[in-house]
């Protein structure tokens, strides 16, 4: 079908969005008093993982799948661009695309078999791939120059980091450009939630019998789904690697996937403006807990709070309640009719 | 004129055969199945749709086999279906719900509008969720008739409705077949409905066909009359 339908509304929410995310991608670093509570760097890790966080949003809020593997899979992305880097010594854009599609075949291969699972199910399975990542890479760990498939640099070989892209040496810099493709990316999703497979997506989440007897092909859709969703979250690992040029087992635990589908659910999960926010609760809030001198795991009894009261009260999360918020205050107020004096 | 053959269907789940050799045929217009609950028409709606696979029989529309299409290949085919549960996007606008028929069918983007302007929807730039039932049933009726369709499914089109809606609904179920020239099989318990839009009608029970003719010969007969509307007529009599 040629032509493109796109509600207006939807449009003019995209672009606002657009506009805004890259003005503060630019702009922030210049801010006075930027730093002070969150440091640009953590700023710039919140920033990549809310690439990670829309990736489990957008299969939970459109499709209604519970995937508890995306930290796994940042980690795939990290280690197949410090691995192409290192064999191939490409600019990082090229090797940030060649991770994304790399990510996108494993998400596929692990998700294939877990499609016929739903619900509870697929969460179980796909915790367990989680699991399974987080000893593959533990073992194996990241590359650093070395030789063999696994590229570890052993015994002579000194270990080598990979270098931060060209455009962003410093942390403001690096801030940027990050924050540049974060926006861009999720800009990409939003398009995708606004034509024809966001439109499939939704109907696959209303109903399976429904969307089958409207002709959509659920399990190639699902499959789709899936490959956009960790080709998005292999960005975010790319980006990761990039920030430090090495990357640590220690950061991808399974745990990490289920406190990120947690931030995901409070943030909202409608809406990629909850997947920012997901990506700053995962991230930011526990480097804020430490800041001000608490333990940082208490992070989780600090989430599990805001879980209980994000799923007693709405299911939009955060996101959807700043947008509730902002539609009343552009309500232009009831008058109250003037009093009849006798 | 469309042919629509069911032949010998049996459709069996565990030790449950809710469709037991079932034989039908219809013939063009709006055709009714009707029975009482349990009695296997939303099971043979499902055979058609290709939710059910029989494990004896065939479903022959003009020539093809049915049940050689896979269940969402059948839209492109042209089948269309709605259910007893309207199944309308919460999170589309009414049109985007019809685009998507229209985009999953192979139907032109252009024919969207002619879907909408046929069932008559207001502002149908209004998210599903926003929408009442009577507006759902009609993007129902709406993503039935987009594009081409050759058989159309409706499984109680106008349940939850007040008469004057299910009148509104009765005017455009019997124009579709002159409309959009498909086939029309309707399933309900509502035999005002069925008398007024149906030439003629099956009748189905624990999962056989007991009577199938002209609706008003049918209804009248004595064996519907105690199977279906509860009616003896040697006790009554």
């Amino acid at each position: 079908m040629s032509q493109v339908f796109l509600a207006r509304a939807d449009v003019r929410g995209a672009l606002v969005g657009l506009v805004l995310g890259l003005a503060l991608a630019l702009g922030l670093p210049a801010l006075p008093g930027v730093g002070a509570g969150l440091s640009l760097r953590t700023l710039t890790v919140c920033a990549i993982y809310a690439l990670a966080a829309a990736g489990v949003g957008v299969l939970y809020g459109r499709l209604g799948l519970v995937s508890i593997m995306q930290i796994g899979l940042v980690a795939v992305g990290g280690w197949v661009t410090l691995r192409i880097y290192h064999a191939t010594h490409l600019p990082f854009e090229v090797v940030m695309v060649l991770a994304a599609l790399v990510t996108a075949v494993v998400g596929v291969l692990v998700g294939l078999p877990a499609l016929r699972l739903s619900g509870l199910s697929l969460a179980i399975v796909t915790l367990m791939v989680a699991g399974a990542l987080e000893v593959l890479v533990t073992y194996a760990g990241f590359p650093n120059g070395g030789d063999g498939f696994l590229g570890r640099a052993s015994g002579g070989t000194l270990a080598a980091i990979m270098p931060r892209p060209a455009l962003g040496q410093s942390d403001d810099d690096f801030f940027r450009y990050v924050g540049v493709a974060v926006v861009v990316v999720l800009a990409l999703l939003r398009w995708l939630l606004m034509v024809r497979p966001g439109r499939t997506w939704a109907a696959i989440r209303q109903g399976e019998a429904g969307a089958v007897s409207l002709g959509v092909n659920t399990v190639a859709h699902r499959l789709f789904a899936l490959a956009v969703t960790s080709a998005v979250t292999g960005v975010a690992g790319a980006l990761l690697a990039a920030s430090s040029g090495i990357l640590d087992p220690a950061s991808f635990k399974a745990q990490q996937s289920v406190l990120l589908f947690a931030t995901v659910l409070i943030g909202g999960v409608f809406s990629l403006l909850g997947a920012v926010i997901g990506g700053l609760l995962f991230y930011g809030l526990p480097q804020l807990l430490s800041t001000v001198g608490v333990d940082g795991n208490l992070v989780f009894v600090v989430l599990g709070l805001g879980l209980v009261q994000a799923i007693t009260t709405t299911q939009a999360g955060i996101a959807g309640q700043l947008g509730g918020l902002w539609r009343r205050l552009r309500q232009p107020r009831p008058r109250r009719p003037r009093e009849v004096t006798a | 004129m469309s042919r629509l053959t069911l032949s010998g269907i049996t459709v069996r789940y565990g030790g449950v055969t809710p469709l037991d050799d079932v034989s039908l045929a219809f013939e063009s217009g709006v055709c009714g199945v009707i029975g009482p609950n349990g009695a296997g028409k939303t099971t043979t709606f499902n055979v058609l749709s290709g939710f059910a696979l029989p494990v004896a029989g065939s479903v022959d529309l003009d020539g093809d086999d049915l049940l050689a299409v896979p269940a969402h290949r059948r839209a492109r085919w042209g089948l269309r279906r709605s259910f007893q549960q309207e199944q309308v996007v919460r999170t589309l606008t009414a049109r985007e719900n019809v685009l998507l028929a229209a985009e999953h069918s192979g139907s032109p983007a252009a024919d969207v509008d002619r879907a909408l302007d046929y069932v008559g929807l207001d502002r149908p730039h209004r998210l599903g969720a926003e929408l009442t039932m009577f507006e759902r049933r009609l993007v129902d009726i709406a993503s039935c008739v987009v594009g081409a369709p050759r058989l159309v499914l409706l499984d109680e089109p106008a349940a939850g409705l007040d008469p004057a809606e299910s009148e509104q609904l009765l005017g455009l179920i019997t124009r579709i077949p002159e409309e959009v020239g498909a086939l029309v099989l309707l399933v309900d318990h509502d035999m005002d409905l069925v008398r007024a839009a149906c030439g003629t009608v099956a009748v189905l029970d624990f999962g056989r066909r007991i009577a199938a003719g002209p609706t008003l010969q049918v209804l009248g007969s004595p064996e519907v009359r105690k199977a279906y509307l509860g009616i003896d007529e040697e006790v009554t009599a």
